[in-house]
């Protein structure tokens, strides 16, 4: 065989295309039911607000691409269409709901972020009608990191060993601890707040502070760490237990060389899903510190503040500027939870890169 | 470690050999309440591979995990008769499950070196995990023992720090291999090493069994008929019939089993009838 001109680069083909047809019965479909509830909603009905029209916009689309479809597909295919426009329109519900938080927090809170004293000054000696450029929010900054810091500092060990005991240990009482773990998943925080206060300020004589916080955020904490925890070492391959017991390990040092170790990522998710929660308490710095307006470095003594507790009490004042910086502190909040968020990915992603 | 090379205490069977090392005497195994073994008796002797084989669900794999206590691990599972390495009982009340496991080594269906660790760190896991006390001279020099009596150890040299999951299923097996060998066991027990491998892989492990068949007593479970013949000297044949708890038919040498089985079943499995 002569080969007489040179083969041409290969193109990959475009599979699942959509056809003209389907692009139109879309784009027809949405126009044809924004015009007909604008008639009925507006006109015949004579009703109002926006929430109604957009729900009664879906719902006539959501019939009228199902008719459209109809005409020219069979029914299996327009099933799937349907559900699949249902599909994207929720997740569009989703991701509108959150950007449009974050944008609105740090749109509403921008007039304080720009400031820099926002970021190094406390709150002492400045009034909350004081204008954005005094004051600021460090002290809540620092009592955040505190508290979260010394909370997950209590919850891991207690998280993780509960996961193990869980996960590796079992037997009948595990079902017990089990339901009990579920449970506290779902203890509202002000519950935790409140226990704490009668059990280490009421009973033990605890100062009101920054420790106490922090144990009633390991007691929210400890939950999450464990399920999610259980979760991680459940899905080590039960292979890698036998190899090891095959080698004589005891089922200590099993879990300690091999189970632990092969979790490492999952358990980092775990406890990176606990401080997002443990970020977010307002309740219980409420109860167990309350707030102030300095900056406090020791969580044994003294009222910490929290960013949350923070947000909250500001937004009592009723003052546009304690609610603007209300809303910058939020912002804050926002991007620790962030950096939180992206921490997680990564170390999850590092696994999958091994 | 001191070894009683004979057990006068218990009844003697027909079975021993002055050269059996690991025997099988009477033993029963039961998921729950069902028994899926029932008295089987086998002898391995020293420097033999002694194969399993027999259709799938007749009881081989539980067979083999009893031989180094792997199968207590599993909740409700029971067995019954004796396993002795060298005349000593190893259920016997002295004997300690974790000791035991380091006597006796298993290598399992499917790779599973520790992701966690490097191709290194796997070879002397081992002895980490049995907190065994080695320097660092000694463990390198381990390192290099065993992943070359696995046939490892020229395709690995350069990357000892590695992760092991960069290594293909055939290297990982014999990682496994070597990482059982590391803590010197006297027997390996080898659950079909070669099912999840490719056939240059398969090969690779299989010339592994032959040279180490002098150093260590080797049990393998396999489907493959003619990986039997290849590596083993002696085999014993399961089967399960309809209802009927598993057992061996018929056991002997490999060559004599294959071409001259004296039951009706085994010459009939051996000859791919069924099974």
């Amino acid at each position: 065989m002569t080969t007489t001109t040179p083969r041409p680069t290969p193109t990959p083909r475009r599979v699942r295309q959509y056809t003209a047809d389907d692009w139109w019965s879309l784009a027809t479909s949405v126009v044809a039911s924004l015009a007909l509830v604008t008639l009925v909603y507006e006109h015949v009905l004579d009703l109002s607000g926006t929430l109604g029209f957009l729900v009664c916009w879906f719902a006539t689309f959501l019939l009228l691409y199902a008719a459209v479809l109809s005409f020219a597909n069979e029914r299996h295919v327009v099933t799937d269409r349907v559900v699949a426009a249902a599909l994207y329109a929720a997740a569009a519900v989703v991701v509108g709901a959150l950007s449009s938080t974050v944008i609105y927090t740090f749109a509403k809170g921008w007039p304080a972020l720009s400031h820099v004293n926002f970021y190094v000054q406390d709150m002492s000696g400045v009034s909350p009608t004081a204008p954005l450029s005094q004051g600021g929010i460090l002290h809540a900054i620092i009592g955040t990191v505190i508290e979260v810091a010394l909370a997950t500092v209590i919850a891991i060990p207690l998280g993780i060993a509960t996961a193990v005991y869980l996960s590796e240990v079992g037997g009948a009482l595990s079902r017990v601890v089990r339901t009990v773990i579920e449970a506290m998943t779902a203890l509202p925080e002000i519950l935790a707040g409140l226990f704490v206060y009668v059990v280490l300020i009421v009973y033990v004589g605890l100062p009101k502070s920054g420790l106490a916080v922090s144990v009633a955020m390991a007691v929210t904490m400890v939950p999450i760490i464990a399920r999610a925890g259980e979760v991680a070492l459940r899905v080590v391959p039960s292979g890698l237990r036998e190899a090891s017991q095959a080698l004589g390990a005891t089922q200590w040092m099993t879990v300690r060389k091999v189970v632990l170790p092969s979790a490492r990522s999952g358990l980092a998710t775990a406890t990176i899903l606990a401080v997002a929660r443990g970020v977010g308490e307002t309740a219980i710095v409420l109860i167990t510190s309350g707030a102030s307006s300095f900056i406090n470095w020791n969580p044994a003594q003294n009222p910490m503040n929290s960013l949350p507790l923070f947000i909250y009490t500001g937004y009592q004042t009723h003052e546009n500027l304690a609610i603007t910086r209300a809303f910058g502190a939020a912002s804050v909040l926002l991007a620790m939870v962030l950096v939180l968020f992206v921490l997680t990915r990564w170390l999850s992603r590092e696994r999958s890169g091994r | 470690m001191s070894t009683i090379s004979s057990a006068p205490n218990l009844t003697p069977t027909p079975t021993i050999t002055e050269r059996a090392h690991l025997e099988a005497v009477d033993v029963c195994a039961w998921f729950g309440s069902t028994l899926v073994l029932d008295g089987v008796n086998l002898t391995a002797e020293l420097g033999t591979v002694t194969s399993l084989i027999g259709p799938s669900g007749c009881g081989k794999s539980t067979f083999l995990r009893i031989l180094n206590r792997m199968h207590e691990s599993i909740p409700g599972a029971q067995m019954a008769g004796e396993v002795r390495l060298d005349g000593v009982d190893i259920y016997g009340a002295g004997e300690r499950v974790t000791s035991v496991r380091k006597k006796i080594g298993m290598v399992f269906q499917k790779p599973n070196p520790f992701p966690a660790m490097s191709i290194a760190d796997n070879v002397t896991s081992g002895l980490a995990l049995t907190r065994t006390k080695t320097s660092r001279a000694e463990r390198e020099e381990l390192v290099e023992t065993s992943l070359t009596r696995a046939g490892l150890w020229r395709e690995v040299k350069d990357r000892l720090d590695q992760p092991s999951s960069a290594l293909s299923g055939g290297q990982q097996q014999r990682l496994c291999i070597a990482r059982a060998l590391c803590v010197q066991p006297e027997v390996l027990l080898m659950d079909e090493p070669c099912s999840a491998l490719d056939p240059t892989s398969t090969r690779r492990v299989e010339e592994t069994i032959l040279e180490l068949r002098d150093q260590v007593t080797i049990i393998i479970v396999t489907h493959n008929m003619q990986q039997a013949r290849r590596v083993s000297q002696r085999a014993a044949f399961f089967l399960a019939e309809q209802g009927a708890p598993g057992g061996i038919v018929e056991q002997g040498v490999t060559e004599q089993l294959f071409t001259s089985p004296v039951d009706e079943r085994t010459a009939n499995y051996v000859n791919g009838e069924f099974g």
